[in-house]
C-alpha cells in the first residue's frame, strides 16, 4: 500500500512537470505581455528594458527551470496586470469558484439520480421521454448559450435573478462565501445551474443506463419472487449496485466542473479563478496562466489519485493480485 | 415604561425611514475591461486614466467638450516664452486631510519622470520645476512648446507625505515583486475616494465631502464592475441591475434604445482607424511582388484608397456609427479639418492606376488585423479585402487577438507586416502627435515615428513637426499643421479610414456627460 502511494506521488509529480512544460511551451505562442503592460507612448528602448527585466529574453527553458524553482516554493511570481501576488489573487478567487463548483456538482446529482432512477423504471411514461429530450439539450448546448438564455429569461424579462456577479459575500477568515446573504444565494442559483446542467444530464443518463442493465439481473428478479415491496428492490437493491460507476464518474467530473468554471464565470462575471485565468489569456498574463494551469492539473491529479486509493482500498482483488508479487 | 420603550422604537423606525428615504444614490456601472491597479502613472491608458480621474485631478481638467479648465492651477501665465508659471489653487486638501501645496507638484513631476513609470511623455526630462512659493510653481523648459499642458488633465498630482509614508515613491512596475501601497490604494484630491479595490472583480467610490469645487453630481457611492461578455453587460443594464453600461456594441444599440427605461449614448470618438502599408522595404514580407514594393508607389497607395468605400463599411459594418475621414487626426480636435476631403471611391479609377503601376492582374499582399481591439475590427478588414478584390488585388487576411496582433507589427516584432488596420487617438488632443508617431520618419529599431509601422517617410513633414511643436502663435501653428497634413494626404502616407463611434447604454435612472474621449467621469452624474 506505502510503496504503492509513493509510486502515484512521483507519477503525479512527473505529470505536474510535464504540464508546466507544456504550458511554458505554448506561452510562447500567446503573444507579447510587455504591449499589454505599457501604453502606447512607451518607447522601444523602454519596452526592451521591461522585457529584461522580467526574464521574458531568456531561452525558454531558463525561464521554465526558474519558473518550477519558485513554485516549488509556492511563489508564483506577481501578475503583469494587477501588480499583485498571483497567489495571492488565486487565493482570492478560489472560494468562488470552489462553491459554484459544489453547489453545481451536488444539483447534479440530487437532480440527476432521481430522474435516472425515474427514467429507468417508467422508460415509457411521458415524463421520461420529457426527461431525456431536456437531457439532450443539457448535452448538446454549449454552456456559454444556456447561461445567456438563463439570463435573457430569468435576469431581463422575468427580473427574478442577477444576471452577473456574486451578489454579497461573508468574510469567514479567508474565506469568502456568498452561501449565508439572499443576495449571494440568488445570484448562485443561474450560474449553478448553467455549470451543473451537463452534469446532471450525464448522471441521470448513466443511472438510467445502470437501472435497465440492473433491473434484469437474476437477484432482482430473486428479490421480486421474495415478495419484496417495489420501494425496497428498487432503491435498496438496484440503486446501490448502479452507484459504483456513478461514484467513479462524479468524482472525476468534479475536476470538470472546476476546470470548465471558466467558460460559465465568464458568462456571468462571477469572481472566481476561471475568470481571472480568461482575462490573464487576453493580457498575456504569464504569472496568472502559469499559476492556474498548475493549480488544476494539481486538483486532477490529486482527485485521480484518491480515486486510486479507494479503489485500492474498495476492491480486494487488487490487493490480492499484489501480495503475490 | 413599555410605552416609552415603544414610542422609542417608533422614533428610531422612523429615523431610519427618513435616512432611507433620503438614502444614499449609488451609481452602479459597468465597463468591458477590469481597473487593474491604482497607481496614477503605471499604465498608460484611457480607461485606466479616466477611473483614476474620480479621485485624482491634474492642475488642468477637461471639460464636457474637452476643453481644458484650471483644476488643481487655478491659473497659469507663460512669463517667458521657456518658462511656465503655474498658480495652484489654495485651500485644496487630499482625501487624507494632508494640504496640497507646491512641494506636492515637485513631487509628483519627478514621480511621474522615474524609472518605471509609464506617462513620462506628459512632463520631458529636460523640464525644471521649480517652487515660487507655496502656492506657486514654474516650469523651465528647453525651448518654447506652446502645448505644454494639454495632458497633464491625466497627470495626476500625489500627496508626498502620503507616498512617502507607505513607501510607494517608486513607481509601480510591472517587474515589481513586491505590491505596491499606491497601487493598491488612492489618496488625490478628487471627488471621488476609492473606498475599496478588487482588482478585476469590483472598485467601490464614495463622495469626498471636502472637495474644493461645488459638486455637480448627487451621488454618495459609486460600485464599477468589469463585465467583459457583451451580452450579460447589456442584460445587466436591460434587467435594471445597473444604470450604465459601455462599450455597446453596434447590433445591440437598437435593443438599448427600443427597452423601455434604457437609452443608448452615440457620438464620434477621437480614434482615427487607419490602414497602413510598409513603404519602407524594398520588398514586402508577405506578397507575390518579389524584387521590388509596390507600396512605394504612390499609385498603388491611391489605388488602394479608392477602391474602398467607406460609406458601405459605415452602413453595413458599423451600421451607421463611424464617420468616415479624411485627416489622420479627428475633425474635433484640428479646427480646420474641414478643408480636407477624402479621395472619392471609385474602382474604375482604382484599376488604372494599378495598370499604370504595373500590376493590370493586381497582386496579393497579407494583410493584419486585429479582432478584438477596435470596434469590429476583423469585420472591417474582411469588407477591405472583399473591395480590394473587386479591383484585382488578393488580400490574405490575418486576423488575431491584439495580444498576437501587437507583437507582430510594433517595433518589437520587427514591424513585421506588408498590410494593416490600426486606430490611433493622439493623447495630447493635438495634431503634433500624429505628425510625430505616425507620419514622422523612423529607422528599423522605431526610433522616430515608433507607430508610423509602414515606415512612411517626407523629411518636408518632419521639418514641419519640429516646427509645429515650437511654434506659440496659434494661428502661424495651424498653418503649419494644415501644409503638413496636405503633404501626407498627397502621398497617400495612410488610408484614414473613419471616427469609430462610441456607444454608451444608460439607464433613464440617471443623466451623464459623454465626453470624445471615451472617458465616464462621476463629478457630472445625476441620479433621479
Amino acid at each position: 500500500m506505502l510503496a504503492f502511494t509513493i509510486r502515484r506521488l512521483l507519477q503525479a509529480i512527473l505529470v505536474m512537470l510535464v504540464v508546466a512544460l507544456i504550458a511554458f511551451t505554448l506561452f510562447r505562442y500567446v503573444g507579447d505581455p510587455v504591449n499589454q503592460m505599457v501604453g502606447v507612448e512607451t518607447s522601444a528602448e523602454e519596452r526592451e528594458a521591461l522585457r529584461e527585466r522580467l526574464g521574458l529574453n531568456a531561452p525558454v527553458m531558463v525561464q521554465f527551470a526558474r519558473f518550477i524553482g519558485h513554485a516549488a516554493l509556492f511563489d508564483f511570481g506577481t501578475s503583469y496586470q494587477f501588480k499583485q501576488p498571483v497567489a495571492d489573487m488565486i487565493g482570492k478567487r478560489l472560494p468562488a469558484t470552489l462553491e459554484l463548483s459544489l453547489v453545481s456538482a451536488l444539483l447534479a446529482l440530487l437532480v440527476g439520480i432521481p430522474m435516472g432512477v425515474y427514467t429507468g423504471l417508467n422508460r415509457d411514461s411521458a415524463l421520461s421521454k420529457f426527461f431525456l429530450s431536456v437531457s439532450l439539450i443539457g448535452i448538446s448546448l454549449p454552456t456559454f448559450l444556456i447561461g445567456i438564455l438563463l439570463i435573457f429569461v430569468f435576469s431581463v424579462n422575468l427580473q427574478w435573478l442577477p444576471s452577473f456577479g456574486r451578489g454579497e459575500v461573508v468574510q469567514i477568515g479567508w474565506w469568502s462565501t456568498g452561501l449565508l446573504t439572499t443576495s449571494g444565494l440568488k445570484a448562485l442559483v443561474l450560474p449553478a445551474i448553467t455549470l451543473g446542467l451537463f452534469q446532471m444530464t450525464l448522471i441521470m443518463r448513466l443511472v438510467r443506463a445502470e437501472m435497465l442493465e440492473v433491473i434484469r439481473t437474476d437477484y432482482i428478479k430473486f428479490a421480486r419472487a421474495r415478495g419484496l415491496p417495489d420501494r425496497i428492490v428498487h432503491f435498496r437493491h438496484a440503486l446501490k449496485n448502479t452507484l459504483v460507476p456513478v461514484i467513479t464518474i462524479a468524482g472525476l467530473q468534479l475536476g470538470t466542473i472546476i476546470a470548465f468554471a471558466i467558460i460559465t464565470e465568464t458568462v456571468f462575471q462571477w469572481p472566481g479563478m476561471g475568470l481571472l485565468f480568461l482575462q490573464a489569456v487576453q493580457n498575456v498574463d504569464i504569472p496568472i496562466m502559469a499559476a492556474y494551469l498548475m493549480l488544476i492539473a494539481f486538483l486532477f491529479v490529486v482527485i485521480n489519485l484518491i480515486v486510486d486509493i479507494l479503489y485500492f482500498l474498495v476492491d480486494p482483488r487488487l490487493r490480492a493480485e499484489r501480495a503475490v508479487h | 415604561m413599555r410605552r416609552i420603550k415603544s414610542v422609542a422604537a417608533a422614533t428610531a423606525l422612523a429615523a431610519l425611514l427618513a435616512s432611507t428615504a433620503a438614502s444614499a444614490e449609488t451609481l452602479k456601472f459597468a465597463f468591458q475591461g477590469t481597473l487593474n491597479q491604482l497607481d496614477p502613472y503605471s499604465l498608460n491608458e484611457t480607461f485606466t486614466l479616466g477611473m483614476l480621474g474620480n479621485a485624482y485631478e491634474g492642475l488642468t481638467r477637461r471639460g464636457a467638450n474637452l476643453e481644458i479648465e484650471p483644476a488643481l492651477a487655478e491659473s497659469w501665465e507663460i512669463v517667458e516664452p521657456n518658462r511656465w508659471r503655474f498658480h495652484l489653487r489654495k485651500g485644496v486638501k487630499f482625501h487624507n486631510g494632508n494640504d496640497f501645496t507646491a512641494e506636492d507638484v515637485v513631487f509628483s513631476a519627478e514621480r511621474l519622470r522615474a524609472e518605471g513609470s509609464d506617462l513620462k511623455t506628459r512632463l520631458g526630462a529636460d523640464v525644471k520645476v521649480e517652487i515660487v512659493d507655496d502656492h506657486t510653481v514654474d516650469f523651465v523648459l528647453p525651448g518654447p512648446n506652446p502645448i505644454l499642458h494639454y495632458e497633464w488633465d491625466t497627470w495626476y498630482i500625489m500627496d508626498k507625505e502620503w507616498t512617502e509614508a507607505n513607501n510607494a515613491v517608486k513607481v509601480t512596475s510591472a517587474s515589481d515583486t513586491n505590491p505596491n501601497h499606491a497601487a493598491l490604494h488612492a489618496n488625490g484630491t478628487g471627488p471621488f475616494r476609492i473606498d475599496t479595490h478588487e482588482a478585476g472583480v469590483k472598485t467601490v467610490y464614495s463622495k469626498y465631502d471636502g472637495w474644493w469645487d461645488k459638486p455637480t453630481h448627487n451621488l454618495d457611492t459609486v460600485e464599477f464592475t468589469p463585465i467583459a461578455s457583451d451580452a450579460t453587460r447589456i442584460a445587466a443594464l436591460l434587467s435594471g441591475e445597473l444604470d450604465m453600461v459601455y462599450p455597446v456594441p453596434v447590433q445591440d444599440i437598437k435593443r438599448v434604445e427600443d427597452n423601455d427605461g434604457t437609452r443608448a449614448l452615440t457620438g464620434p470618438e477621437l480614434r482615427t482607424i487607419f490602414l497602413g502599408m510598409d513603404q519602407r522595404r524594398d520588398e514586402l514580407l508577405h506578397s507575390s511582388v518579389k524584387g521590388k514594393n509596390p507600396f512605394q508607389d504612390r499609385r498603388v497607395r491611391l489605388a488602394f484608397y479608392q477602391a474602398i468605400d467607406m460609406e458601405a463599411i459605415k452602413d453595413k459594418v458599423m451600421r451607421g456609427l463611424s464617420t468616415p475621414s479624411a485627416l489622420m487626426i479627428s475633425p474635433f480636435l484640428f479646427s480646420r479639418a474641414d478643408e480636407f476631403k477624402r479621395y472619392p471611391y471609385d474602382p474604375e479609377a482604382s484599376k488604372k492606376l494599378l495598370a499604370e503601376a504595373g500590376y493590370p492582374d493586381g497582386f496579393s499582399v497579407g494583410m493584419d488585423c486585429p479582432n478584438d481591439r477596435y470596434v469590429n475590427d476583423e469585420a472591417i478588414c474582411q469588407t477591405v479585402a472583399a473591395f480590394l478584390a473587386r479591383v484585382g488585388v488578393k488580400v490574405d487576411l490575418n486576423a488575431q487577438p491584439k495580444a498576437k496582433y501587437f507583437a507582430k507589427v510594433l517595433a518589437s516584432g520587427g514591424y513585421d507586416t506588408s498590410f494593416y488596420l490600426l486606430g490611433w487617438t493622439p493623447s495630447s488632443f493635438d495634431s503634433w502627435n500624429v505628425l510625430a508617431n505616425i507620419e514622422g520618419c523612423r529607422d528599423d529599431a522605431g526610433n522616430g515615428g515608433q507607430f508610423n509601422l509602414g515606415g512612411y517617410c517626407n523629411p518636408e513633414v518632419d521639418k514641419l513637426a519640429a516646427r509645429i511643436l515650437e511654434e506659440n502663435d496659434p494661428e502661424k501653428r495651424d498653418d503649419l499643421i494644415a501644409e503638413a497634413f496636405r503633404l501626407t494626404i498627397g502621398d497617400v502616407s495612410h488610408i484614414p479610414l473613419h471616427q469609430q463611434g462610441l456607444a454608451w447604454g444608460v439607464s433613464d435612472k440617471v443623466d451623464v456627460v459623454q465626453r470624445a474621449d471615451n472617458q465616464f467621469l462621476f463629478r457630472s452624474v445625476q441620479k433621479h
